[in-house]
C-alpha cells in the first residue's frame, strides 16, 4: 500500500514538471484583471477639469472592463497629497489615478513632496490644454513682438500672472524670458480664476494662461501668442509663438497613472481602454468644443515623453533653484 | 425675463428640486461638519440624469440653503458648524443659557429670509452693473480688506487686546500649515504628507467652541444649558423692531461683500458683528446675548451667498469652493457661466434666478417650525447632551475628508480652547485671523512682487487706500480706548 502511494506521489511530481516545462518560457501567472472595483482618485476639486474628464470617461470604462470604478478625490497641495498616496497604494491595477503633467515633474524636483516622478507610471495621456499669453483688451501691447520689445526697454517691469510657483505657467514664462532674452515680474496666484480676474481686472500687465479660459475670455482679451505646434481650431486668429519667431511649446496634459511595480498586463488592459475612450468620436469633438486638444497617448509613448520632459525641465529649473 | 423664469421655475420639476435642495441644504447646513461643496460635488453625478435647469436649481439651493441652518447648532450648543458662524455663537449661545433660543433662532431664519430676498434682489437687477467690483479688486485692495478685518481683532478682544492679539497670531501661525499656497513650499509639515493640504478650519472650530465648552460645563458639573426651565418659543415683536435694521444693514453689507471674489462668508459676517456693534443703541450687551448681533452675523452671510452668484454669472468667476464645484456643474452640461451664458441661455439663467426667490420662501417656511424642534433641545439634562455634542463633533470631523488626523485635531484644539478660556484668551480672534490668514497672504506677497517690493502700492490706489485708513483709524481708536480709560469701564467683550 504505502509503496503504490509513492509511486504515485512521484508520478505525479514527474507530470507536473513535465507540465511545467512545457509551458515555456516560465511566466509569473497571470491573474485575470480586473476582478473588482477599480478606485480613480481625482487628486484635485471636484467640478474641476480633472474630475470633468474622469466623470466622462467613467461609464464608458465601466462597460470595457465591466466593473465598477469609484471616483474618489485626493485634494491638496497642487495634487501632490495625492500623487504621494498613489505611490504608496498597492501595484496591482485596483487603484489608479489622474497625472498632470508638468506637475509630476516640477512637484518633485522642486522639494521633497512624498513622490518622486519615476514612481509613477504613466498609462495614458488624453487631453492636452495649450498655453498661451494673453493682454488685456485695450492694453498698448498690440503684439508678441511689441510686448517683447516693451520687456526689453524696462527690465523686469511688465508684470505676466500665472497660476502658482514651479508650475506649467511659471516654467512657460521662465522659457520666454530665456528665449527672447528678456526678464518680466512673474506674478503667482492661488489657480485660474483669481488669474483671470487679475488680468481682466488690469492688474498684471500679461497672463500665460490655459487654452480653455482664453476661449472663456476670448472677447475681453488680446491674444497675443499660442505656446503650440499649430494654431489653435478654437482661436484661429491667434498666431503661435513659432509664427512669430519664439520656438516654444508648452502645455498642460492630463492622463491616468498607476504606480511603479504594476505588471505589465494590467498596464496594457487599462490602456486599451482608455485609448478606445480618448479615440471615440463623440468624445474627441467634444473636448475640441471645450477648448482642449485630444490626445490619445499610449504607455510606451507617455513614458518617452515624461522622460524627455524630466530633462528638458531639469536642465531649466537649475537657473531658478 | 424674470416673468418668464418664474413660469419655468415654477413647474413641478424645478419646484421639486429646489425643494429638495433646500430641505438638503438646510440639513447640510445643520449637521456640523458637513459643508455645501461636500454635498454639491456629492451631487454632481445627477447631472447625467437630468436636465440642466433642475439640476442646476438644486446644487444652487443646497448652497444657499446651508447659510440658514448653519447657525442653528452654533445657537443651541456652541458648535459653530463653519466659520461663517463662529460670530453667532458668540451671542446666540449666550442668549439660549438666558432661555431665548426658539426667538434667537426665529430671527435667525427671518433675517435669513430677508437678507437672501436682498441679495437675490441685488442679483436680478443690478448684476451688470455691480459685475465691474469683481475686476476693480487686484491684490492690493484684497489685502487691504484682509488688513481692514485683521484691526477687527481690537473690538473682538474688548479688554484683553494682548491677549487678543497673542491668539489672533496663533491663528495665523494654524493657517501656515501646508504647502504655501503661491510657492508650493511645505511649511509646518514636519515632513507628513498628511499635514501637506494642510488643516481644516471646520475641526479647529468645533474643538474651540464645542469641546472646550463640553469641558468646562464638566468641571463646573452643569446640569443643563438652561438656567430656569422656561423658554420661549417665537421672537416677539419687541425682537423683530429691534433687529430689522440690522437685518437690512447686514443685508446690504453682505451682498455687496459677495461681489468680490475670494471674499466668503466666513470674512463678511465678522465684518457686520462689528459694524452692527458701532450702531448698536446698546454695545456693551454685544458678547453677553444681543439678538441684532445675531440678525447681523446670519443677514450678512446670507447675502453674502447670493452676492456671490453675481461674480459667477457675470465672469464666470467662482467666490469660493462651493460655488466653484457648482460651476462644474454647469461646465458638465458644457454650459460656461459667464457674458455669452446671459445671451445664449437667458431662460436657463432667469429660471435660476427666479428659483431663488422661490427658494428662499420654502426655505423659511421650513425652518420656522424646525425652531420649535430644536429649541427643545435646550432641555436636555446635560449628561446626554455633553457626550450627544462630542460624538457630533467627531462625526462631522470625521466626515470632511474621511481621516483620523481631523479627529484628533479637534480634540487637540478642545484642549487649547479650553486653556484659552480658562487663562482670558479670547477665542474669535485667533478664528478671525485664521479666515483671513490665506487671502492677506497671498495678496500681500502678490502686491509686493507688483510692485517690486515697494509698500507704497496699498496707499496709491483709490479703493485700497481707503480700506488702509479706515483700518488704520479703527487701530488707532482702540489703542486710545485701551490706553485712556480703566480697564473696567471698557465695553467688554465675553471670554469667548
Amino acid at each position: 500500500m504505502k509503496k503504490t502511494w509513492l509511486v504515485v506521489l512521484g508520478l505525479s511530481i514527474v507530470a507536473v514538471v513535465i507540465a511545467a516545462c512545457a509551458s515555456e518560457p516560465p511566466k509569473p501567472t497571470e491573474a485575470p484583471y480586473p476582478t473588482k472595483q477599480i478606485t480613480y482618485m481625482i487628486p484635485f476639486d471636484p467640478g474641476g477639469q480633472s474630475d470633468r474628464e474622469a466623470r466622462r470617461q467613467q461609464p464608458f470604462l465601466e462597460k470595457s472592463l465591466s466593473q465598477k470604478i469609484v471616483i474618489d478625490y485626493k485634494v491638496g497641495g497642487g495634487g501632490a497629497v495625492g500623487w504621494a498616496e498613489l505611490v504608496r497604494a498597492k501595484p496591482d491595477g485596483y487603484y489608479i489615478a489622474g497625472v498632470n503633467l508638468p506637475h509630476i515633474i516640477l512637484q518633485p524636483l522642486q522639494q521633497d513632496t512624498g513622490y518622486k516622478t519615476e514612481q509613477i507610471v504613466p498609462v495614458v495621456f488624453f487631453q492636452r490644454t495649450p498655453l498661451g499669453l494673453a493682454v488685456p483688451a485695450n492694453s498698448p501691447y498690440k503684439s508678441l513682438k511689441e510686448f517683447i520689445d516693451a520687456a526689453k526697454a524696462k527690465p523686469e517691469s511688465i508684470t505676466v500672472g500665472g497660476s502658482g510657483t514651479f508650475s506649467g505657467h511659471h516654467i512657460a514664462t521662465l522659457r520666454l524670458q530665456k528665449i527672447a532674452g528678456v526678464k518680466f515680474n512673474y506674478v503667482p496666484f492661488t489657480g485660474a480664476a483669481p488669474q483671470m480676474t487679475a488680468v481682466l481686472g488690469g492688474h498684471v500687465n500679461a497672463v500665460i494662461a490655459n487654452s480653455d479660459d482664453l476661449v472663456k475670455y476670448k472677447d475681453q482679451l488680446r491674444l497675443l501668442a499660442m505656446a503650440d505646434a499649430d494654431r489653435f481650431p478654437l482661436l484661429p486668429e491667434m498666431p503661435t509663438f513659432k509664427e512669430q519667431g519664439v520656438d516654444m511649446i508648452e502645455a498642460i496634459d492630463r492622463g491616468v497613472g498607476v504606480p511603479v511595480g504594476t505588471p505589465d498586463y494590467v498596464v496594457k488592459k487599462l490602456e486599451t481602454a482608455f485609448l478606445e475612450i480618448a479615440k471615440n468620436p463623440d468624445i474627441v469633438a467634444d473636448m475640441k468644443k471645450q477648448g482642449f486638444v485630444p490626445l490619445a497617448m499610449g504607455a510606451a509613448e507617455s513614458k518617452t515623453h515624461v522622460e524627455k520632459m524630466l530633462a528638458t525641465y531639469k536642465e531649466l529649473v537649475k537657473d531658478i533653484k | 425675463m424674470l416673468a418668464q423664469g418664474f413660469a419655468s421655475a415654477l413647474s413641478p420639476i424645478n419646484l421639486l428640486f429646489a425643494l429638495i435642495g433646500c430641505i438638503a441644504g438646510t440639513l447640510v447646513g445643520v449637521l456640523p461638519g458637513l459643508g455645501p461643496t461636500a454635498a454639491i460635488a456629492m451631487l454632481l453625478p445627477l447631472t447625467t440624469m437630468l436636465p440642466p435647469a433642475p439640476a442646476i436649481i438644486m446644487m444652487a439651493a443646497i448652497y444657499y440653503g446651508a447659510m440658514y441652518g448653519g447657525s442653528t447648532t452654533a445657537i443651541l450648543v456652541n458648535i459653530p458648524g463653519e466659520a461663517s458662524s463662529v460670530p453667532t455663537a458668540i451671542d446666540g449661545y449666550q442668549l439660549n443659557q438666558q432661555g431665548r433660543g426658539g426667538p434667537t433662532l426665529g430671527i435667525s431664519a427671518i433675517t435669513s429670509f430677508v437678507a437672501g430676498t436682498i441679495g437675490v434682489v441685488g442679483l436680478t437687477f443690478f448684476a451688470p452693473l455691480l459685475s465691474q467690483v469683481a475686476l476693480a479688486f487686484g491684490p492690493p485692495e484684497y489685502f487691504a480688506l484682509a488688513f481692514l478685518g485683521l484691526s477687527l481683532i481690537i473690538s473682538l478682544s474688548g479688554r484683553a487686546l494682548v491677549k487678543g492679539i497673542l491668539a489672533a497670531a496663533f491663528g495665523l501661525l494654524t493657517a501656515m500649515i501646508g504647502l504655501d499656497p503661491l510657492t508650493g513650499v511645505a511649511r509646518l509639515t514636519f515632513g507628513q504628507p498628511l499635514l501637506m493640504a494642510g488643516i481644516e478650519f471646520v475641526p479647529i472650530i468645533m474643538g474651540l467652541f464645542a469641546i472646550s465648552e463640553v469641558l468646562l460645563n464638566v468641571e463646573s458639573s452643569v446640569r443643563g444649558i438652561l438656567s430656569d426651565q422656561k423658554i420661549e418659543w417665537l421672537p416677539s415683536w419687541q425682537d423683530l423692531k429691534e433687529t430689522w435694521a440690522a437685518m437690512l444693514r447686514s443685508g446690504f453689507l453682505g451682498f455687496f461683500m459677495g461681489l468680490i471674489p475670494g471674499c466668503s462668508p466666513a470674512v463678511t459676517s465678522f465684518m457686520a458683528y462689528d459694524m452692527e456693534k458701532r450702531f448698536s443703541k446698546h454695545p456693551e450687551k454685544f458678547g453677553k446675548g444681543a439678538m441684532d448681533a445675531v440678525a447681523a452675523v446670519e443677514g450678512a452671510n446670507n447675502a453674502t451667498a447670493s452676492g456671490g452668484f453675481v461674480p459667477l454669472f457675470s465672469f464666470g468667476i467662482p467666490s469660493g469652493p462651493a460655488l466653484a464645484v457648482l460651476l462644474g456643474g454647469f461646465m458638465m452640461y458644457g454650459l460656461q457661466p459667464g457674458p455669452r451664458l446671459m445671451t445664449e441661455q437667458p431662460q436657463l439663467l432667469w429660471t435660476i434666478i427666479a428659483s431663488m426667490y422661490i427658494g428662499n420662501v420654502m426655505l423659511l417656511i421650513l425652518n420656522l417650525p424646525l425652531v420649535g424642534v430644536w429649541a427643545r433641545m435646550a432641555l436636555i439634562p446635560f449628561p446626554i447632551l455633553g457626550p450627544l455634542i462630542v460624538a457630533f463633533t467627531f462625526i462631522g470631523a470625521y466626515s470632511l475628508r474621511f481621516q483620523m488626523l481631523d479627529i484628533w485635531i479637534v480634540l487637540l484644539f478642545g484642549v487649547i480652547g479650553y486653556l484659552m478660556r480658562k487663562f482670558g484668551f479670547p477665542v474669535a480672534p485667533m478664528v478671525l485671523a485664521a479666515v483671513l490668514a490665506k487671502m492677506l497672504e497671498t495678496a500681500l506677497m502678490q502686491s509686493l512682487v507688483i510692485s517690486q517690493g515697494s509698500a507704497l502700492i496699498f496707499f496709491t490706489r483709490p479703493i485700497s487706500v481707503v480700506f488702509m485708513i479706515v483700518a488704520l483709524f479703527f487701530i488707532a481708536r482702540g489703542v486710545w480706548l485701551q490706553i485712556r480709560t480703566p480697564a473696567a469701564n471698557i465695553a467688554l467683550e465675553s471670554d469667548v
